[in-house]
C-alpha cells in the first residue's frame, strides 16, 4: 500500500534521492551506504527520505528511522550551514577541549547541540576522531583543525562565517 | 623506468593535509619543474612520517632528510638550496626531541628504539602507486603463499610466528584462522576491523592511509588460509582519506589482476569491498560490527556463538584488526622463525602505540614488545610536555587500565602490562584524576549501545556520581557504591563496551586513592581543576530532585 509522504520535498530533491538510491542493489547491507548517499545529498535525512529508503529496501520506515538514528554521522533534521564537532574524549579533554568549547561559546552565543540564531553555525559534542596527535581538535563540516587553543577559535570561525 | 638522484615524499597524511601539506605537494611539484629539475628530483606524495604533532613534513632522499613545519615561504629555498645545491636547510630539520641536529634518519633518537615492520613503508611510498607497493616487495607474500604453501600451511605459519590481535583482546591470530577454516559451512568471509574508535588510537587511520596496499595483501592472504572468496573492510566513516586510498588500492589490484578470479595462476578468487561506518564507537565490537554490516543499528550479539562460526550472514567469519592484518605479508615472507625472535617470550612482533596527551612528542610509533613504559614514554615521546611530570597513562585508551609512575619500568607485553590497542593517553600532574575519570565514563555512557540494562544505566549511574564528585556533591557511601557498580558492569554488561568501561575508574582509585577520598569527604580538588564553589546549588538541585 502507498502511503503518503511526509511533508516537504522538493520535486528536485526527491528526484536527487531516487537518483542517488538506484545506484544500490535493494538489500539490507545497503541500508547505510543508502543513508549515507541521501545525507551526501541532502545534507541531512529527512523522514520522506527514510521513507523513499524503507520502500526502495522493502522494510518498515521503523527499521530505517532506527538504523539512522543510531550513528551519530546521520543528521535527522535540518541543522545549521556549519556544523563544528569538538572532540571532548579523554585525549582532547586533557590537553583543553573545555577551554576551546568555552571560547566557542563565547564567540557564538550557543552551547552543545544548539544553533545560532542565523543558522550559520551549530555545534556538537563528539567522541574521538582520530587525530589525537594534535589534541585539541574539532572537526568544521569535513575540515580537522587541530592544536587548538582558545585564542584561535573567533579568526577561525570567522573564515567559515564569510563563506 | 627513469633514474632520479633525489627524491621529496611529502607527507599528506591527515594531520599535514590539515596544515596544507596537499598544497605544498603543488607548490613543490611547481617549483621543481620552474628550476628545470623535474627529471631529477621526483615530488611523491605519501603518508604519515610518524612526525605528525610538526607538521607539514617532508623527507629527501636518499639522505633521509626530515624536515618539519614547513610554510610556503619555505619552499623556494628548499629547492635552491637542498635540491639545487645540496646544502641542508638546517633551520627546518626535523631531528626528534632530544637529538643533536642534523642526523640522518636512522639516528634520530624518536627513530632510534623503533622498529619498522607493519609501518615500514608508511612515508616511503607512495600510497596511491601500487608500482611503488610492488617494487618494495610488495604482493610477493601472496604470490608465495598462493603458489608454494597449501591454506592450511599458511594457517600453519600464522599459527607458529605467534601472532596475536592487535586491536586490544589479543587473541592468537592462527589459531582464530583455523577456527574460521575449521567451522563447517560451505561459505566463508573475512572482515578486516577499521572502525577505529577508542581514543587515543590512530594508528589503523595511518596504516589506511600510508600503506593500504599491505592490509589488502593481508586480506587476500588471509581469505586464501580460511577459504573465503570475500572479504568486506570496514573503514569508520570519518576516515574519508582511508577509505579514498583503500579503494584506490582496490582499483589499482583489481585491475592488476591480484583482486578477482584466479590471482597468481592459482585458481584461487578473491574480492573485497570497503564499508563505511557512520559514527558508532561500539561498532568496533565485532559482532556489533557483523550487525552494521549486515545494515542493522550496531547492538553487540551474545557469544557464543561466536563470529569464527556465526558471524556475517550466519556464515564462519574471520575477524581481524587493521594492524595484526598489516603484519601477515611481513610472516608469510620472512616466515614464523624470523617473526619469534622479534618480542619477548609470550608476545612476538612489534606493537605501534600512539602516546598523546601531556608528551613532547605525540605520534605512532613502532616498537619490539618487551619495551618499557619509561623507554616509550621518555625516550621516544620526548618526556612530558610541560613543566610538570608524568602523573599517569590510560594504556590502550578510556577502556584500559591508568597506571602511575611506579609502574613506569614495566614492559610492554602480554606477560607483563598489555598494551592495548595502544594508545597511552598521558596526563601530567597538574591534572585532576577525578575529572578524567568523570570525562571516561561521560564517553561510555553517550557510548552505550542502550541495549543492555547494566551498560545503560549503571554507565548512566556512574557518570552522575563523579559529575557529582567534581563539584563537591559527593557523599563517602559512593565511594563504595562505585565499586559495587563497576563489578555489575564488569560482570553483567553484554559486551566489551560496559565491561571495560569501569575499569580506568577502579585502577585509578587504587593508585590515587587520597585524591579521590579529598574530592568526595573534604570536597577539595587538589589539583584545583575542579570547580568546587558549584557545589551548594547543585547539593540542593540533587536533594529536591531525590524528593
Amino acid at each position: 500500500m502507498a502511503v503518503e509522504k511526509t511533508c516537504c520535498a522538493s520535486a528536485e530533491e526527491e528526484k536527487a534521492v531516487r537518483t542517488a538510491l538506484e545506484a544500490f542493489e535493494p538489500v539490507r547491507t545497503n541500508l547505510i551506504p543508502m543513508l549515507h548517499a541521501v545525507q551526501e545529498t541532502l545534507g541531512q535525512i529527512p523522514g520522506w527520505a527514510m521513507e523513499e529508503v524503507a520502500e526502495t529496501l522493502n522494510v518498515p520506515v521503523a527499521e530505517v528511522w532506527g538504523t539512522a538514528s543510531f550513528y551519530t554521522m546521520f543528521d535527522l533534521q535540518s541543522r545549521a550551514k556549519h556544523i563544528i564537532r569538538l572532540c571532548e574524549s579523554p585525549p582532547c579533554h586533557i590537553t583543553g577541549a573545555a577551554g576551546i568549547l568555552d571560547a566557542i561559546q563565547e564567540e557564538l552565543g550557543i552551547g552543545p547541540g544548539e544553533v545560532t540564531p542565523d543558522g550559520v553555525f551549530g555545534l556538537e559534542l563528539v567522541s574521538c576522531f582520530g587525530v589525537c596527535g594534535v589534541a585539541p581538535a574539532m572537526i568544521v563540516d569535513h575540515e580537522v583543525h587541530g592544536n587548538l587553543r582558545p585564542e584561535m577559535v573567533p579568526q577561525l570561525l570567522q573564515k567559515y562565517r564569510e563563506q | 623506468m627513469p633514474f632520479y638522484r633525489a627524491h621529496v615524499l611529502v607527507c599528506c597524511g591527515n594531520t599535514c593535509e590539515m596544515r596544507g601539506g596537499r598544497a605544498l605537494l603543488q607548490l613543490l611539484t611547481e617549483q621543481v619543474q620552474q628550476s628545470g629539475l623535474a627529471d631529477e628530483i621526483r615530488v611523491v606524495e605519501t603518508g604519515c612520517l610518524g612526525v605528525s604533532d610538526h607538521g607539514p613534513a617532508m623527507v629527501v632522499y636518499p639522505e633521509g632528510i626530515i624536515y618539519a613545519g614547513v610554510q610556503r615561504s619555505d619552499i623556494a629555498e628548499i629547492v635552491s638550496e637542498h635540491l639545487l645545491k645540496g646544502r641542508v636547510v638546517q633551520r627546518l630539520v626535523y631531528t626528534g626531541p632530544q637529538a643533536p641536529p642534523v642526523e640522518p634518519e636512522a639516528r634520530v633518537s624518536y627513530f632510534g628504539k623503533q622498529r619498522k615492520i607493519v609501518l615500514k613503508n608508511c612515508g616511503v611510498i607512495n600510497p596511491r602507486s601500487i608500482q611503488e607497493y610492488i617494487a618494495v616487495g610488495g604482493y610477493e607474500a601472496l604470490g608465495k603463499a598462493l603458489t608454494q604453501m597449501t591454506p592450511m600451511q599458511t594457517v600453519e605459519e600464522i599459527k607458529d610466528s605467534g601472532l596475536r590481535g592487535r586491536g586490544g583482546a589479543a587473541f592468537p591470530t592462527g589459531l582464530k584462522w583455523e577456527f574460521v577454516a575449521d567451522a563447517p559451512g560451505t561459505e566463508r568471509v573475512v572482515v578486516c576491523n577499521a572502525d577505529e574508535g577508542e581514543p587515543g588510537n590512530f594508528k589503523d587511520r595511518l596504516i589506511l592511509e600510508g600503506d593500504p596496499h599491505k592490509v589488502l595483501e593481508a586480506m587476500v592472504i588471509s581469505g586464501y588460509a580460511v577459504g573465503a572468496r570475500r572479504g568486506y573492510v570496514y573503514i569508520r566513516g570519518e576516515y574519508r582519506q582511508s577509505v579514498d586510498n583503500f579503494e584506490n588500492a582496490i582499483a589499482e589490484a583489481r585491475q592488476m589482476g591480484l583482486l578477482g578470479e584466479n590471482i597468481f595462476d592459482s585458481g584461487f578468487a578473491f574480492d573485497i569491498f570497503v564499508y563505511k561506518g557512520a559514527g558508532a564507537y561500539v561498532c568496533g565490537e565485532e559482532t556489533a560490527l557483523i550487525e552494521s554490516l549486515e545494515g542493522h543499528r550496531g547492538e553487540p550479539r551474545l557469544k557464543p556463538p561466536f563470529p569464527v562460526t556465526h558471524g556475517l550472514w550466519g556464515m564462519p567469519t574471520l575477524v581481524n584488526n587493521v594492524e595484526t592484518l598489516a603484519n601477515v605479508p611481513s610472516i608469510i615472507q620472512e616466515g614464523a622463525d624470523w617473526y619469534r625472535s622479534i618480542g619477548t617470550e609470550q608476545s612476538k612482533g612489534t606493537k605501534i602505540f600512539s602516546p598523546c596527551g601531556d608528551v613532547l612528542t605525540p605520534g605512532v610509533i613502532e616498537v619490539p614488545y618487551g619495551i618499557t613504559v619509561r623507554e616509550v614514554l621518555y625516550d621516544i615521546a620526548g618526556g612530558p610536555r610541560g613543566a610538570a611530570d608524568i602523573k599517569g597513562v590510560m594504556v590502550g585508551g578510556p577502556s584500559g587500565i591508568v597506571i602511575g609512575q611506579e609502574s613506569f619500568d614495566r614492559a610492554f607485553a602480554f606477560e607483563d602490562l598489555s598494551p592495548g590497542a595502544g594508545a597511552l593517553i598521558v596526563f601530567d600532574e597538574t591534572r585532576c584524576i577525578v575529572d578524567i575519570v568523570a570525562n571516561v565514563a561521560q564517553f561510555f555512557a553517550h557510548e552505550s549501545c542502550g541495549q543492555c540494562v547494566p551498560c545503560r544505566e549503571g554507565g548512566r549511574r556512574l557518570l552522575d556520581i563523579l559529575n557529582g564528585w567534581t563539584k563537591g556533591v559527593g557523599v563517602a557511601s559512593e565511594l563504595d557504591l562505585v565499586d559495587s557498580l563497576g563489578v555489575g558492569l564488569r560482570m553483567a554488561s553484554r559486551c566489551g563496551l560496559g565491561q571495560f568501561a569501569p575499569v580506568a575508574l577502579l585502577s585509578s582509585m587504587e593508585l590515587f586513592r587520597e585524591e579521590f577520598q579529598s574530592h568526595v569527604l573534604d570536597r577539595h580538588c587538589p589539583t584545583g581543576v575542579c570547580d568546587m564553589t558549584s557545589a551548594v546549588t547543585d547539593e540542593q538541585e540533587q536533594l529536591s530532585w531525590l524528593r
